[in-house]
């Protein structure tokens, strides 16, 4: 299976440490993993702000890039949901059949739902926080909503129950927003991080050491909050705790 | 590159006691309705019923509405058809004026708060008086609802007696709940038995029986009704279900969804005027029509006011219901106005995250967060799009469409990193408002990749 490793703009920028453990975990786990060079954005910062017309050579392009892979797998839930829901949609303005959205996975989903993996050698004597994120949850049913009537289920959960001395906690909203939204963070700075306050303190409260997540962009936004208050927590890729020891 | 919406939420939380209090306890009632849902194993089967059901009658109007009136009529009601605001306002003024009445008790209507209709009337000298106690403190507070369901929410307790005490002569200082209740009970009492007309609003309008059905928690509708000779009731024409099966799937949603009680303490079904009284029902259209032909938004109409949008939506619970344009807060709200008048309503559309919470509570399953995204798209079109996101966005766009360009950014990048602190906090930087930036890495993933550095 020849999976090719997305890797939207700001993992590319900011957190590399997390594509880094994305491809050794996809490694680890016998996958046939490549990282087609050069890429940079999925368009959905410009289209949650209004502008999804603008994300057109952007959704292109990654039809390009990924054309030669059998699935598409990024540590990022929501660029994931941007592909798999609204690509389509913005491409058939070309006449284009979006081929992307019908391969592509969050990393958690991909590992939980195709490549099940009974074990890994991950070790991670830690309490963590699972951060069920808005589209993870609600696009990708990473999570069981807590809106709907349906048995629990969590799948990044289930991942983590795979790692070595970890404790697993998830806050008393389990899934609600942080607050992050793209640009919402800076056209309604107020509530956004009023959001991610309570967020965080939400985390803290179940007493665990990390709050980690399959999106960097809400770990990212509670980091802002964490640092800016110097908040007894610290955020962490879901990828970073699977891929310990590799 | 703040909207109204943004402006009015940051005063809003100054007082972050309120807000706290405030987001509390609209959880609490989210809480609580999903309590109340997961007591029903049925409960994603009704939901989607019930979506269909809706669908169902929005594409059957001119006949399930047609099947009312001759069935209304029959139980001798008199059926109105109301194109607009003014036309409904009107009807019930001349309804009013021909028989020289004077005070009408009215149960809640957010039709009617919609149409204007109480100015209307009280501009001409009827005295309207509401009758639901959140709406009774807030027009004798002359203030409007927050909330379409808890209209009252953002008022205490405190606010509530003083307001008593110079209203209805409470003693100074007894902010008591129960004795505050029972002093307005007393005072609605009056009203009731001496008013002329009764209005009020309408949960579901059955098209098989030519009943209309109204639910509420105080009885007031009930009590309103039971005097006077005249009672009005007025309904948007989405309110149209087909018969008393479909009833049955939405009462069994209403109040589950809006307040966490298994059913509201009245479902009251009206169906004939009471002896030798009178029974007109007004029919609404108002721009729903118009709704119909928008493929795009068409499940607004699937709405059943439960509010249960507001209680979950983390922006509401953190911004107030007077934070928003419309009449109508919250994420169904936006939607609303947007379909009313976009270019006047467009500054509400900041207020979401695209948490999709809402879309997921909703117990007729309209698509409210995914309608948000939609109409934010329309934005630029409608000349309404906020120039500092059009230049963010197209800034990103040119960075983003161009690799090398991208490449050679992430390099330099890490600069920002080093600079001093007032070059990147200040009033430019929103997201410097209580958070700090993240940082930039020394090389980027794709650097790595390149540098055979990843294995």
């Amino acid at each position: 299976m020849k999976v090719g490793l997305f890797i939207p703009c700001y993992i590319n920028a900011i957190y590399p440490e997390v594509g880094v453990a994305s491809y050794k975990l996809l490694k680890a786990v016998g996958m046939d993993v490549d990282y087609p060079l050069d890429q940079t954005c999925c368009g959905q910062p410009m289209a949650n702000a209004g502008f999804e017309k603008e994300s057109y050579a952007m959704a292109m392009r990654m039809e390009e890039l990924f054309k030669a892979y059998d699935y598409v797998v990024g540590p990022s839930a929501s660029c994931v949901a941007f592909v798999k829901e609204y690509h389509p949609g913005i491409l058939k303005e070309g006449n284009h059949v979006c081929s992307n959205a019908g391969k592509i996975y969050d990393i958690c989903e991909f590992l939980h739902d195709v490549v099940k993996p009974a074990s890994l050698s991950a070790e991670f004597p830690h309490k963590v926080s699972i951060h069920n994120s808005c589209h993870g949850v609600r696009e990708l049913n990473l999570s069981s909503p807590s809106e709907r009537n349906i048995p629990y289920y969590n799948k990044l959960r289930n991942l983590l129950a795979l790692v070595k001395g970890i404790e697993i906690f998830e806050p008393k909203r389990i899934d609600e927003c942080c607050g992050f939204g793209g640009m919402f963070s800076i056209e309604e700075p107020e509530v956004s991080v009023c959001m991610a306050q309570d967020k965080v303190a939400d985390h803290i409260s179940t007493g665990a050491e990390y709050i980690t997540g399959a999106d960097s962009s809400c770990l990212m936004h509670m980091q802002g909050v964490i640092e800016r208050e110097n908040l007894p927590i610290k955020t962490i890729h879901i990828v970073q705790i699977l891929a310990t020891g590799l | 590159m703040s909207t109204r919406h943004s402006t009015a939420a940051a005063r809003f939380l100054k007082d972050r006691e309120q807000e706290k209090w405030h987001d509390e306890t609209l959880w609490l009632v989210r809480a609580k309705r999903d309590k109340m849902s997961r007591s029903l194993p049925e409960w994603e089967t009704l939901r989607n019923l019930a979506a269909s059901i809706k669908l169902y009658s929005n594409s059957h109007l001119a006949d399930l509405l047609e099947q009312f009136e001759k069935n209304a009529a029959g139980n001798g009601a008199i059926v109105h058809w109301a194109k607009d605001a003014e036309e409904y306002n009107r009807i019930v003024y001349d309804l009013l004026k021909e028989r020289n009445i004077k005070r009408l008790a009215k149960s809640k209507s957010m039709l009617a708060e919609e149409c204007g209709m109480n100015s209307y009337l009280m501009e001409r000298g009827i005295d309207v008086v509401e009758t639901d106690l959140g709406e009774r403190i807030l027009q004798l507070m002359h203030l409007k609802p927050s909330h379409i369901v808890l209209p009252a929410i953002h008022i205490k307790r405190q606010q509530v007696g003083e307001m008593m005490e110079r209203e209805m002569g409470t003693e100074k200082g007894n902010f008591d709940p129960t004795y505050l209740t029972h002093a307005a009970r007393k005072n609605l009492r009056e009203i009731f038995l001496n008013s002329d007309a009764a209005m009020t609003g309408v949960n579901f309008a059955v098209a098989s029986t030519g009943e209309i059905v109204v639910c509420t928690n105080e009885g007031n509708a009930d009590m309103g009704t039971s005097f006077p000779k005249l009672h009005i009731a007025a309904f948007g024409l989405e309110k149209i279900v087909p018969d008393l099966e479909a009833l049955g799937v939405f009462t069994r949603l209403l109040a589950r969804s809006g307040t966490g009680q298994p059913i509201t303490s009245y479902t009251s079904h009206y169906r004939s005027p009471q002896n030798g009284g009178e029974f007109h029902i007004i029919i609404v259209d108002n721009g729903r029509s118009e709704i119909l032909k928008n493929r795009e938004h068409i499940r607004i109409l699937n709405c059943i006011r439960c509010g249960e949008c507001m209680n979950t939506c983390p922006v509401y619970r953190r911004s107030g219901g007077y934070s928003y344009t419309y009449f109508i807060p919250g994420p169904i709200g936006i939607n609303l106005s947007m379909l009313k008048n976009p270019k006047l309503y467009s500054d509400n559309l900041s207020a979401c995250s695209l948490c999709l919470s809402c879309s997921n509570v909703c117990p007729v399953k309209v698509d409210l967060g995914e309608q948000i995204y939609r109409w934010r798209q329309q934005l630029d079109g409608l000349g309404q799009a906020n120039p500092v996101k059009k230049q963010i966005s197209m800034g990103l766009k040119y960075l983003m469409d161009r690799p090398k360009v991208f490449n050679t950014a992430l390099k330099f990048a890490p600069l920002a990193n080093q600079m001093p602190r007032f070059v990147l906090y200040n009033k430019l930087n929103a997201w410097g408002k209580g958070r700090e930036l993240p940082h930039f890495a020394k090389k980027s993933f794709n650097e790595l990749w390149k540098n055979n550095q990843v294995k």
